[in-house]
């Protein structure tokens, strides 16, 4: 079911649009700050970063509540504040901030849950030495999501998009000293970049295709119907329009930063990175830039699709996600690293959002990013208090026992893995079913939905064998765990409550947010609940979450294997078990072709660097020197010669001459008397001619 | 072209001749004279009498005479030890043939409009003292300046200095 | 009619060669006798010639009775003795120092 959301575009009067900008000036300017504080200024720095985003929050709120009440008396609101940026002859470049449902939803979420991870992060990291620097990166990542958020020129986007790669770089090769933090670093970066080339590739087509950046610019964005309608009347190759590959270009872009499959290596290695980075980067934030991001440009990629039908950029957006949905859950189940499962499982439910962004539309998809933000953030939280308790430890095998040692941390996380596995009344249920539910009425091919309902089971299995090795059972460390401090807990505490009644925005008995996103009015109606349709999809997928539960249940239960025995899947199925262990060999099928092809370029480069050009370029310094050295033999022989000559014949010719002068009367005279013949032969020659 | 012609001038040109090659000094001072009597009787020759009689009396009755006294004073009588010529005589001889030749050349080749003969003027001592006094007088003046520094200069120069001399 | 005429000279061509062969002959002996009285000699002679010449052109020149042509030989024949006098001296005075009048001797004056 695709949604044309038909918006009635406005220039941004309201003072709320005109303030738009600061949402992420405000982080930025802190991040500035901070970074010219002294290192040991850990509290200044803390209370910056979590001033500045509070600040960024209220902003978000009213901007939030101007949107709310503008939908609530009828009309649609999207305000837009476009300024141009760049002049260059007869064309020029804009940006611009956009104020609609869309954005105000996702500026709150971040907002919100980023500030929570901030507060938390004040308690996680105040024994680091490098607090200060760590304030700095959060702030200015903070700074720059929103900006990705706010943005109506993709353009301005994909500013917001580097410097979020950028600030996710740093953070995490936060520890650089550690050089599988650098690694790590390292490998993020590249990867992104891998998709980011496409996203470029993709905006400048679609700048030349319809000669703006914009995305609503009073009807002549590049969102807008007239764009759009000149995108599709363009044909690129292999029967797609240039509409659609656009559509590809940039949802490669959006693969790369949300881990889709294949660029979806660096996310588990980036858990090298500080618990709150990696709770509000790899789980609720960042990743969730790339769905945003399509969301963003739903209706280029939407475009030309007749009413039931859909467009072959939905098509693969879709196949990618559904696939990566299992294909992490898969190698999910083997990891025994508590946040590398939780890693996998956040790939895992970006793909769903992209299956559900492909098949259901904005709404669907957005609404899953929403509630997946949350209770991500939550366990990612949760895992960071266990981590923190357990002194440091991170392999699950080596804990157990916990709900009695950390009961804040034990329910917090379980509100936050029952949302997750999508068990009813919590918020990740209501988001998963209306995924399931778009899926389940796609013309092109239940496939799929499929893949996503298997995808449901295995997340419920690893799940479930996560919280048992963690928290049941008995202690298998060395040290005994204690409970975190209140700063650490609070948050998390928040968000299970969140983790809790979200969802109640988006059933389909009172779905607000899809009409919220949609522009249109929400009745509520409890019979929604009971279309045969809504209750068919619900009730599969109750069923098939229980079922994995149970079964991980009856697999791991309250049992406790020593860290040095083999999982008892391991047992069962060794070789399987040893593939989604080594994570499918995917970043081993890496190394073997693109970096080992990529290291064979490199050292034909740098040969032909060191040889060629270096040699071309020694070769011109020595033709110079050879050059020179002849001009100093000219100059020495030839030009000092001659004239050292030209000297010595002068003189030696003055001194032949000096012997004329004799002394001798009668010599003189003769000269004379000769001179005189001479003279008076060419006086009469001349005078006779 | 008469044949006092030729004679006066073989005369005059057998005395220069003999004053440039005797090899005694004296000899050649009293050739000289020959060859300025020679050229008076030229003057004679070409009607201008003023001419030849000054020519007598000053070159034969003072500068000869002079040059007598010089030759006498600097004991050239003697004959030189080392020849009389110098040792490139032969340059010296060429270049005065040089001289010769292009004179000669000019006054042969000459497309002159000058008439073979003309008129003998007739000119009076009285003309030439009015032509000295009118026409000629700065040119009188300043040869008679001329004279009495050269008379001082040549006194001062021959004039033996105390002491100095041996 | 004498052998001249053969060539076709004229009267005043003859005076100018005879003039020019006395100025030779005085210039060949300035330029080869030793003495320097007998330099002195020769230029003399060669300053006779140069006033034969003088009065050759008045005799057969255009205007005999402007007497330019002798005014010169007569201030020639003036300057003439005044020179000779002058040299002569110099001569004597140069030969008290240096004791000979041999010119080739005579070169404290050489660059």
């Amino acid at each position: 079911m695709q949604e044309t959301i038909s918006f009635t575009p406005q220039v941004g009067t309201s003072g709320i649009a005109q303030m738009l900008c600061l949402i992420p000036a405000v982080p930025v300017v802190a991040s500035g700050v901070i970074a010219l504080l002294k290192q040991p200024m850990r509290k200044t720095a803390a209370t910056l970063a979590v001033g500045s985003l509070s600040f960024s929050l209220l902003l978000s709120l009213f901007a939030f509540a101007h949107v709310v009440s503008g939908w609530s008396h009828g009309h649609a609101v999207r305000e837009v504040v476009n300024f141009t940026w760049i002049h260059v002859g007869a064309t020029n470049v804009d940006l611009g901030c956009v104020l609609d449902p869309l954005s105000a939803v996702m500026l709150v979420m971040v907002c919100f849950v980023g500030l929570l991870i901030f507060i938390y992060s004040t308690g996680y990291m105040v024994h680091d030495e490098n607090c200060t620097r760590f304030f700095c990166f959060m702030s200015l990542f903070a700074g720059a999501m929103l900006g990705v958020v706010i943005a109506n020129s993709l353009l301005l986007l994909f500013m917001g998009w580097e410097l979020v790669g950028l600030t996710s770089y740093l953070l995490i090769g936060f520890w650089y000293q550690k050089p599988s933090a650098a690694a790590a670093a390292k490998k993020a970066f590249l990867t992104t970049r891998v998709g980011d080339v496409f996203f470029l590739l993709g905006m400048v087509w679609l700048a030349s295709g319809t000669g703006t950046l914009l995305f609503y610019n009073n009807g002549g964005g590049s969102m807008e119907a007239g764009a759009l309608a000149s995108l599709l009347g363009q044909h690129a190759c292999w029967g797609l329009t240039a509409a659609g590959a656009i559509g590809l270009l940039i949802f490669a872009g959006a693969a790369g930063k949300s881990g889709q499959f294949p660029l979806h290596v660096w996310l588990p290695d980036a858990m090298e990175g500080p618990t709150p980075v990696s709770a509000l980067i790899h789980a609720a934030t960042m990743v969730a830039a790339g769905v945003y991001l399509i969301a963003r440009v739903y209706p280029l990629m939407a475009a030309g699709s007749l009413l039931g039908g859909t467009t072959t950029a939905l098509t693969v957006v879709t196949w990618v996600g559904a696939f990566t949905a299992v294909f992490a859950a898969l190698i999910a189940v083997a990891q025994d690293d508590i946040k590398r499962i939780l890693a996998y499982s956040t790939v895992s439910q970006l793909g769903y959002m992209m299956a559900g962004l492909g098949m259901g539309g904005v709404a669907v998809g957005m609404f899953h990013l929403i509630t997946h933000a949350f209770f991500k953030a939550l366990l990612f939280m949760g895992a960071g208090s266990v981590i923190h308790g357990c002194h440091d430890e991170q392999n699950i095998r080596k804990m157990g026992g916990l709900k009695a040692d950390m009961p804040l941390t034990f329910v917090t996380y379980a509100a936050g893995m029952l949302a997750l596995c999508g068990v009813p009344i919590f918020a990740g249920f209501w988001s998963k079913d209306g995924i399931l539910e778009a899926g389940s009425h796609w013309s092109v091919s239940k496939g799929p939905v499929a893949l996503l309902i298997f995808g449901a089971l295995l997340t419920a299995f690893y799940m479930t064998r996560q919280v048992a090795y963690v928290f049941f059972g008995h202690w298998r460390g060395h040290k005994p765990a204690h409970e975190s401090s209140a700063v650490m807990t609070i948050p998390l505490v928040i968000l299970a409550i969140f983790a809790c009644v979200l969802g109640l925005f988006g059933t389909p008995a009172w779905p607000w947010f899809q009409s919220f996103l949609g522009g249109r009015a929400t009745p509520v109606e409890f019979r929604a609940l009971l279309e045969p349709n809504v209750l068919l999809v619900s009730g599969v997928s109750v069923f098939v979450v229980l079922l994995g539960i149970v079964l991980a249940w009856w697999l791991y239960g309250d049992k406790s294997p020593k860290p040095d025995q083999p999982d008892v899947l391991q047992k069962a199925v060794p070789m399987p078990w040893a593939w989604l262990r080594n994570r499918l060999y995917v970043d081993e099928f890496y190394g073997v072709t693109f970096i080992a092809f990529y290291a064979w370029w490199a050292r034909i480069a740098d040969w032909l660097d060191r040889r060629v050009w270096g040699g071309a370029v020694s070769g011109v310094a020595v033709a110079f020197r050879g050059w020179a050295q002849v001009n100093r033999l000219l100059d020495t022989h030839v030009v000092d010669g001659t004239f050292d000559k030209g000297c010595e014949e002068l003189s030696t010719g003055g001194g032949l001459l000096s012997r004329i002068q004799n002394g001798q009367i009668q010599a003189y005279l003769r000269w004379l008397a000769l001179a005189v013949v001479v003279l008076a032969a060419i006086l009469i020659w001349s005078s006779r001619a | 072209m008469t044949i006092v012609f030729y004679l006066i001038a073989a005369i005059t040109v057998a005395g220069a001749l003999a004053a440039m090659l005797l090899k005694n000094t004296v000899h050649c001072a009293l050739a000289l004279t020959v060859a300025f009597a020679g050229l008076a009787i030229q003057f004679l020759e070409l009607d201008a009498q003023f001419a030849g009689f000054a020519q007598i009396l000053v070159y034969i009755g003072a500068v000869a005479i002079l040059i007598v006294f010089a030759i006498l004073l600097t004991r050239g009588s003697e004959t030189p030890k080392d020849g009389v010529f110098s040792k490139s005589w032969l340059a010296g001889l060429v270049i005065a043939a040089l001289v010769f030749a292009v004179l000669g050349w000019a006054v042969l080749n000459s497309t002159s409009v000058l008439p073979g003969e003309t008129a003998k003027p007739a000119v009076s001592v009285l003309q030439i003292g009015n032509a000295l006094i009118g026409r000629y007088v700065l040119p009188l003046e300043i040869v008679a300046v001329l004279l009495t520094s050269a008379l001082i200069g040549a006194v001062i120069v021959a004039r033996q200095e105390k002491g100095s001399a041996k | 009619m004498g052998p001249l005429t053969l060539v076709q000279v004229t009267p005043l061509q003859g005076y100018l060669l005879l003039a020019a062969v006395l100025f030779a002959i005085g210039l060949a002996g300035a330029l080869t006798r030793r003495n320097a009285i007998l330099v002195l000699i020769g230029i003399e002679l060669m300053l006779n010639a140069a006033n034969l010449n003088l009065i050759a052109f008045w005799r057969y020149g255009p205007h005999p009775e402007a007497l330019t042509g002798m005014m010169f030989a007569i201030f020639s024949i003036a300057v003439a003795a005044a020179e000779a006098a002058v040299g002569l001296g110099l001569v004597i005075h140069i030969y008290r120092f240096t004791h000979t009048t041999d010119l080739d001797q005579i070169n404290r004056m050489k660059g």
